[in-house]
């Protein structure tokens, strides 16, 4: 077939589940994740952090703490480099306090001794100085007149002039004109949503060894989604070159989103090149929680205007997201997602992206989607109660499909929704009875996808084995998919393909493993740099036979003469060819180096019950069915896996997970047993349905699987939990007394 | 602050080391054993993926400290499989793609061996209510408890 074909049929790899190449590493406890590395002479580093929501920090004294027994460096935020710009500064700024600390667990000061336990005694010692200043951590307070300011001039210029200058920048999108469509409706409902910020809640804490030299020459080894992320931002925060540190990732326990910021990494460069010793720093879980990236929190107004017959003839959202004390809540994909899934004559979306003292937001699965559809689909949802529709036949009405025009811009290509909605119709969970006490609910979902600059390299060993080299980090099965798309190019058995995850000496730019990006673009770049290896081959096979290298091609495996010369030779197998390269031209190895720009997006809907204990205000999820389309799906076990996972994340942030601040402006619930993500005990087994409406920009369909998971779950189980107890929440989790509360006041009339 | 010397057993070999009274055997494993398979995901009880066994029970290793380790025999992820195999858990765990980033699966197949031990033929009420303490992320926990039960049935079935 032809290099630039879409391959929908006649697989012999993909779509099979075989066993991944890392099973035995996982299970037997030898594969290294991040704090599993040490080196000779390793010190361990603590970071010392602000108690306070906001203070300025008015002296840091470590002499006590330096003169200890095992104490070999201190640094502080002038250890780092100076005159950064833009988002490096910020990520500086939170990486380590400069002049204030901006929220509870903000880096002040770090120390590196011999043990941890050393460590830990001596960070106790150190004194640092606040002056407590005025703190503000809900994002509608923060956006209201008189709210303390989190840092003057952090505004851009999208935001409207009169606006707090803790809003820092606003996104609009839409089209049509939307009061014209209200007045079209038979029934307009507005209503507004709050959903609290949840963590990634990732099992392996961020973790990193580093080592750095005063030539300038580092290394560093970590739990990462995007290793040359680390080395550029790392670079930055410490005045080297790049290509002076040498980054390696190691196994990664979850991510989720949340190991693509850079937290600990330039701390322990900056300690090492101090001590002159390597440095390992492993965060607790409570660090974590403080200090790395949650969600949003965010308040949403959304207002909807349908006719008896369920059409939809205008939709207004206004989306408020604070991101904590730097810029950057993803407002406007929330805005963008909102209601991506329905094909309307007017549309409008705003967003906000407010500052608090909360810490760094950073994405988790689809960032800012889920509320989003949250908030939407919870209308969607009482708009057909009210007109007395059918939950699915309405959402088909409106649904976008190829060449409609997006709610925020675009014309669709080729998309699932419609696939998704018909195939979730058919499946029996929708029609199948409930017990007394019990609710069921729909929604859909959204999310991007997304390509990003990708390397990868093939090179050929002398047994006709393929040595894969990709910059994606392996999160939950990966180095198989890739292992099988590389097997189905080359028609060699998958496990004649070995996948290594390079360090960032061994391959061009990777960007992070983020927006599902993964299967997508380092597929497409394995198929390619698969691709360009059977050329090469090819090219051997060619001279080897005397014939033209146009008249070869290459079938299951091996070389054959093809055109006029079909049948002239026998053909010629990839380990023949391998074994004979060093004399037929030296190694033979493929790569290929692109931005991919085809991900194609992904539509979701889930349905499921819940049952409300109306004595307690406890919901529990009985039944759950996710369908989603994954264009293709190339190890169908690990696309099941991604679906399951982003519907549990998805139930405990509906029902439990929430950050909990108290008016000190501390987080009040920095561990697992306070922030309870959902338990074996909680989750009834979760059902899938992979439909695959090919992706015309990938050269078997795929798209990516991986978020687009968590976008309906918060709102499909509140039309559950609306549908079962009669109560609409608005806001989430919907904990026990939430819904206690919206019980009790209904009862009150 | 001085070191108390600990001999212990560690999957079935004897083994001496010192320890600070403080350290935990999380720690010890870990730090001073090399024995990195037991993660640390919290430090604090809840998330299980420190999982251990002390004289056959189930334990957090990081609410255990080093020094109580004396005279006991533990039990970590690296026991499991036998010189030649695996255990048909972990074999059930990758045929199942029961981890995802497998962070969690130490300690989980830990405590399912543990479980399996004690009930071999656990209904899934209780593999999940067993394994309640064990986070995972990942997964949404649909996988492992398959590959659970069918390693329970497979391994009823082969005795
Ligand atoms: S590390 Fe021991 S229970 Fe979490
Ligand atoms: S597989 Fe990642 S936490 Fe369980």
């Amino acid at each position: 077939m032809a290099f630039d074909e879409t391959k929908t049929e006649g697989f012999k790899v993909v779509g099979t589940r075989p066993n991944r190449p890392d099973g035995i590493d996982k299970v037997t406890g030898r594969a290294r994740f991040g704090a599993d590395a040490t080196a000779p002479g390793m010190l361990h580093g603590v970071i010392v952090r602000s108690p306070h929501a906001h203070a300025r920090i008015l002296k840091i004294d470590t002499s006590e703490a330096e003169a200890m027994k095992g104490v070999h460096a201190v640094v502080t935020r002038a250890d780092f480099a100076t005159g950064l710009t833009g988002e490096n500064w910020n990520i500086l700024e939170n990486v380590m306090a400069g002049e204030t600390a901006l929220y509870d667990g903000h880096a002040v000061v770090a120390i590196a001794a011999t043990s941890s336990l050393a460590a830990r005694d001596a960070a106790k010692a150190i004194v640092v100085d606040y002056e407590v200043l005025p703190h503000v951590t809900d994002v509608d307070k923060a956006m209201a007149e008189g709210a303390p300011v989190i840092r003057e001039g952090a505004a851009d210029k999208s935001v409207p002039a009169g606006l707090h200058p803790n809003v820092v920048r606003y996104h609009e999108s839409g089209h049509g004109d939307v009061e014209t469509g209200f007045a079209e409706a038979d029934l307009v409902i507005e209503d507004s949503f709050r959903t609290e910020a949840t963590h990634q809640g990732y099992i392996e804490p961020h973790a990193c060894l580093a080592q750095l030299g005063n030539d300038g020459r580092g290394e560093i080894w970590c739990c990462t989604q995007g290793h040359w992320n680390v080395q550029k931002v790392c670079a930055a925060l410490l005045g080297i070159e790049t290509s002076k540190l040498r980054v390696t990732a190691s196994e990664i326990g979850g991510g989720f989103g949340g190991k693509t910021a850079v937290f600990i990494e330039p701390v322990a460069l900056a300690l090492s090149l101090k001590a002159n010793r390597p440095v390992k720093i492993v965060m607790t879980r409570s660090e974590c929680f403080r200090a790395t990236g949650p969600t949003s929190s965010t308040s949403m107004d959304v207002k909807i205007g349908m006719k008896k017959d369920g059409t939809i003839t205008a939709a207004k959202g206004v989306f408020r997201l604070q991101g904590g004390a730097f810029p950057g809540a993803p407002m406007e994909f929330t805005a963008m997602c909102a209601f991506a899934p329905y094909n309307l004559a007017n549309v409008s979306q705003i967003g906000f992206d407010v500052m608090s003292n909360r810490p760094k937001q950073a994405a988790y699965r689809a960032p800012g989607s889920p509320m989003a559809a949250f908030a939407v689909e919870s209308v969607i949802d009482e708009l057909c109660e009210q007109l007395g529709l059918d939950r699915i036949e309405t959402r088909l009405k409106n649904a976008s499909k190829e060449g409609t025009k997006a709610s925020f811009g675009p014309t669709w290509d080729r998309i699932g929704l419609v696939e998704c909605l018909e195939a979730a119709k058919a499946h029996p969970h929708y029609t199948a009875p409930l017990k007394p006490g019990q609710g069921r609910g729909i929604s859909c979902g959204f999310w991007f996808n997304h390509g990003g600059e990708t390397a990868v390299q093939m090179a050929l060993s002398e047994d006709g084995t393929v040595q894969l080299s990709v910059g994606t980090p392996d999160i939950g099965g990966s180095r198989a998919s890739m292992a099988q798309m590389a097997a189905e190019e080359l028609g060699i058995p998958y496990e004649n393909v070995r996948t290594t995850i390079a360090d960032t000496a061994t391959l061009g730019y990777n960007e992070i493993s983020h927006g599902s990006r993964v299967t997508y673009a380092s597929g497409l770049a394995t198929i390619e740099a698969a691709r360009d290896t059977i050329r090469k081959l090819c090219k051997r096979a060619a001279a080897k036979w005397g014939i033209d290298e146009e008249a070869v091609s290459w079938v299951d495996g091996c070389a054959v003469p093809s055109g006029p010369n079909a049948g002239d030779f026998d053909p010629l197998p990839i380990a023949r060819i391998a074994k004979s390269m060093g004399r037929t031209g030296g190694p033979i190895v493929g790569h290929y180096e692109a931005t991919p720009e085809g991900a194609g997006v992904s539509f979701a809907t889930h349905i499921v019950d819940a049952e409300v204990d109306p004595e307690t205000g406890s919901t529990r999820v009985v039944r759950y069915t996710v369908v989603q389309d994954a264009g293709k799906a190339i190890h169908p076990t690990y696309v099941e896996g991604q679906y399951q996972g982003g519907a549990a994340q998805g139930i405990g942030w509906a029902l439990n997970e929430e950050y909990i601040y108290g008016a000190d402006g501390r987080l009040q619930n920095a561990g697992f047993l306070d922030y309870r993500i959902p338990v074996a005990s909680d989750l009834p087994m979760i059902d899938t349905v992979i439909v695959e409406v090919p992706n015309p920009g990938h050269p078997y369909g795929v798209r990516g699987v991986g978020e687009t998971s968590i976008c309906p779950p918060l709102a499909a189980i509140a039309n559950a939990v609306s549908a079962a107890a009669g109560v609409r929440l608005h806001e989430l989790p919907m904990s026990p007394p939430r819904i206690l509360a919206a019980l009790e006041k209904q009862a009150a009339g | 602050m001085s070191q108390i010397h600990v001999t212990t057993t560690v999957n079935g070999d004897e083994v001496e080391f010192l320890c600070d009274p403080r350290e935990t055997m999380l720690d010890v494993l870990r730090d001073r054993l090399g024995l990195t398979g037991a993660k640390e995901g919290c430090g604090t009880g809840d998330c299980g993926a420190c999982s251990v066994t002390l004289d056959g029970r189930l334990v957090c290793s990081c609410l255990m400290l080093g020094a109580e380790a004396e005279g006991r025999e533990i039990g970590t992820v690296e026991g499991i499989a036998t010189d030649e195999d695996l255990h048909p858990l972990q074999k059930k765990f990758i045929e199942y793609a029961a981890l995802q980033c497998g962070i969690c699966t130490p300690g989980i197949l830990v405590a399912t061996k543990n479980l399996l031990e004690k009930n071999p033929d656990p209904t899934e009420t209780e593999v999940r209510y067993w394994l309640a303490g064990n986070l995972c992320r990942c997964t949404g926990y649909d996988k492992i408890i398959r590959a659970v039960m069918d390693t329970a049935a497979e391994m009823r079935g082969a005795s």
